[in-house]
């Protein structure tokens, strides 16, 4: 009985901190310009069902692809049983989905073959991670944070599994024994394999062992449930409605500034088909500066990445050895806004700490893109990498005027001739004189 | 019995003047009117044009920069101010099909004017020729009717450069490559290619600035990925691509050995025209 309480108690504990995290998560990414993609609903649950749920950026990189479906698979299965777990665990059964007779051997044996799974890929992971050290995972920015939450991440998921089977292969034995209160559900076809070594033991071992497992994997899983809004491993939410989201318009177009429309009009004169009706506009920020100058869809990519690093990997830039890296772009713009959001927690909305992205991602990582789109084409979850950059260089450029002299002299071609180079706009013909054709 | 006839390109200012209207305006692009190199791919376009009687015009001494670098610099107030100009420009001229041989004017017309009120069908060159080599039959390179000395590419090894603005940014992989597959030689993929494909590393206003430092220039890598396909010809359909690679091949040395054609151009070396 005492255990049913303890149980409710951990459960409600983890809900609510839970929600309340991922409230904050929510309320940051409001934080950003408001933008509305609302259009084409059948085109999006599409696109979310083929590159979320269906993984299909993953695959374009086979061996890791496969095994993260190993692992996604595999957790959304054995999370099924988390239904029966919870419940056992507020009403004191055991194995409540029992009665389903042979179905339920097949699905928890079926279970068993999926956990096996993800423990190899995890193995894998941590092995390419740490061992063969893939360089993605030790970029620049890969400081020790990202590294050590990658692998906190792989090894909780190794112990969640183990405790599982050390779970099931105990209540087996018990099941055998014929105890009271293990109902004899079968064989369990992998853990089956843990039995000998834990046969000799005596009964109240043997219950310990299961009670222990049991407790260990819901526990572990509710504590991890609140260790993902801290971390990456956020993605396991987001990846679904940032896909939904995601530009649906051909990567090569870069979003309209509506706000330069009014101004470039009344300097080409058309002032006289407009009346002036600037006194409420609000004060506008031309590009980004701060993270509220960032759509919220910008904001919801950077909580949604899980710091893979496909996208810096493929960079033509960081390729070269160049400071750009739309993988640190991402990150620094959420850990900057997590650190708004904390700022406006604890010292409220009128605090501003005089900082802002340009703390993070310097001048010299944004003019280093070539625009790609390498980056946005390589994301698995489609986060716009690209988006966020040339709204940091609209900044830098029409905000402060501080772009690279001999891009300040491309714009002034372009003003002056019309061409990007210096050449005058009288000669646009000439590469057409003297012109002969054979004909036959 | 071959014959030389001199090529006058249209303006479309003077076919007005008379009256007249094309079918296409070819919007020649900066690198086409001022780049010594991609100025032969603009007449070797046209010579194309020509030969299939396409009737079209260029817009002349009245084209401007779409503002495609300006853009993508951070200048939204520029490139706004030349899509207005142009926009205003082929709006009266009622053009309604542009062809451009540059990807990144063509991605600028066909994604980006719209929400500006230019509305225009698009066209890259290479799509262009390959309707006309699927559809209509029109353009016949490597058949029974092109004569076997002017097979000249037969033996040559040709890698294929994707512009990531015709590319990644809008999808087209396939026309470039099917206006290839025509001419007879052997093709050959990089290893990135298609949506993998690297770029030269001119975009995004990198063509008129140094690199930022690095361990070395893009367009060093890629075209250590196309010598790594042991190609004869590196075949581009981008103005940036063209300088890119070239030199590249300056920097390594490989000119005589490696040569850069624009797809264009092997179209009119296989047509001899």
């Amino acid at each position: 009985m005492i255990s049913n309480v303890i149980f409710v108690i951990i459960l409600i504990a983890t809900i609510l901190l839970f929600y309340r995290n991922v409230r904050i998560i929510a309320r940051n990414i409001k934080l950003g310009r408001d933008v509305e993609i609302k259009n084409n609903k059948a085109k999006r649950w599409k696109l979310m069902f083929k590159v979320a749920i269906g993984q299909s950026k993953m695959v374009t990189r086979p061996i890791t692809g496969i095994l993260h479906i190993l692992i996604y698979v595999g957790f959304i299965i054995v999370n099924i049983e988390m239904l029966e777990i919870v419940i056992d665990g507020i009403t004191g059964t055991h194995r409540l989905f029992a009665f389903f007779g042979p179905v339920y051997n097949i699905l928890v044996s079926s279970f068993e073959f999926f956990a096996v799974g993800v423990v190899i890929a995890c193995i894998i992971f941590l092995i390419r991670r740490n061992i063969i050290r893939v360089k993605r995972f030790w970029n620049e920015e890969m400081t020790l944070w990202p590294r050590s939450d990658a692998n906190i991440i792989l090894i909780t998921e190794i112990f969640l599994m183990s405790a599982l089977f050390t779970m099931n292969a105990s209540d087996r034995i018990l099941q055998l024994r014929g105890l009271e209160h293990f109902v004899n559900v079968g064989t369990f076809p992998l853990s089956g394999l843990l039995i000998p070594f834990f046969n000799g033991l005596p009964d109240n071992t043997m219950i310990f062992l299961e009670r222990f497992g049991w407790w260990f994997h819901i526990v572990g899983v509710f504590a991890f449930l609140n260790y993902i809004p801290y971390s990456k491993h956020f993605h396991v939410f987001l990846s679904f409605p940032n896909v939904y989201y995601s530009k649906l318009r051909p990567k090569g177009e870069i979003a309209i500034m509506p706000s330069v429309i009014k101004e470039v009009k009344l300097m080409l004169n058309e002032s006289a088909m407009e009346p002036v009706e600037e006194e409420n506009a609000e004060e506008l920020t031309f590009g980004a500066q701060k993270v509220k100058d960032l759509t919220w869809k910008n904001l919801m990519d950077a909580y949604s990445c899980t710091e893979c690093g496909r996208c810096t990997s493929s960079c033509p830039a960081n390729i070269t050895g160049k400071r750009l890296s739309p993988r640190k772009v991402i990150m620094d713009t959420r850990d900057r806004l997590e650190i708004v959001g904390k700022n406006l927690d604890k010292k409220g909305k009128e605090y501003d700490d005089g900082k802002s992205l340009f703390d993070l991602i310097t001048p010299e990582e944004l003019w280093a893109c070539t625009t790609c789109n390498a980056c946005t084409e390589e994301c698995p979850v489609n986060i716009d990498h690209l988006s966020i950059i040339i709204d940091m260089r609209r900044y830098l450029v029409m905000e402060q005027a501080v772009a690279p002299a001999q891009l300040n002299n491309m714009f002034t071609n372009i003003e002056n001739n019309g061409a990007p180079w210096q050449f005058s706009r009288e000669d646009r013909m000439l590469w057409a004189e003297d012109l002969n054709m054979v004909v036959k | 019995m071959a014959n030389k006839i001199k090529i006058k390109v249209p303006v479309m200012a003077d076919l007005a003047a008379k009256g007249e209207k094309p079918e296409y305006l070819y919007w020649v692009g900066c690198a086409g009117a001022f780049d010594d190199r991609y100025k032969k791919v603009a007449r070797a376009f046209v010579k194309i044009l020509n030969h299939l009687n396409v009737s079209y015009a260029a817009l002349g001494t009245e084209e401007s920069c779409t503002g495609d670098p300006a853009r993508r610099a951070g200048n939204e107030m520029l490139f706004q101010m030349q899509a207005l100009k142009n926009i205003e420009i082929l709006n009266n001229y009622e053009v309604k099909k542009i062809l451009t041989t540059c990807p990144h004017c063509y991605n600028t017309f066909k994604n980006e004017y719209t929400e500006l009120g230019g509305k225009y069908e698009v066209i890259h060159y290479t799509q262009f020729l390959s309707q006309f080599i699927m559809n209509e039959g029109r353009l016949q390179i490597g058949t029974s009717q092109v004569s076997e000395e002017k097979n000249i590419f037969k033996d040559k090894k040709i890698t294929f450069q994707d512009p990531c603005y015709l590319g990644r940014a809008n999808g087209e992989y396939d026309a470039p490559r099917k206006v290839l597959g025509t001419i007879p030689s052997v093709k050959i993929e990089m290893k990135r290619n298609k949506n993998f494909a690297l770029c030269c590393g001119a975009g995004g206003g990198q063509m008129f600035k140094e690199a930022e430092k690095g361990d070395k220039e893009v367009f060093i890598e890629r075209i250590e990925n196309v010598f790594e396909t042991g190609a004869d010809i590196i075949a581009t359909a981008c103005p940036y691509c063209m300088v890119m690679l070239t030199d590249g091949l300056k920097y390594k040395n490989k000119e005589k050995e490696i040569k850069n054609y624009d797809i264009a151009e092997l179209v009119v070396l296989s047509l001899g025209l």
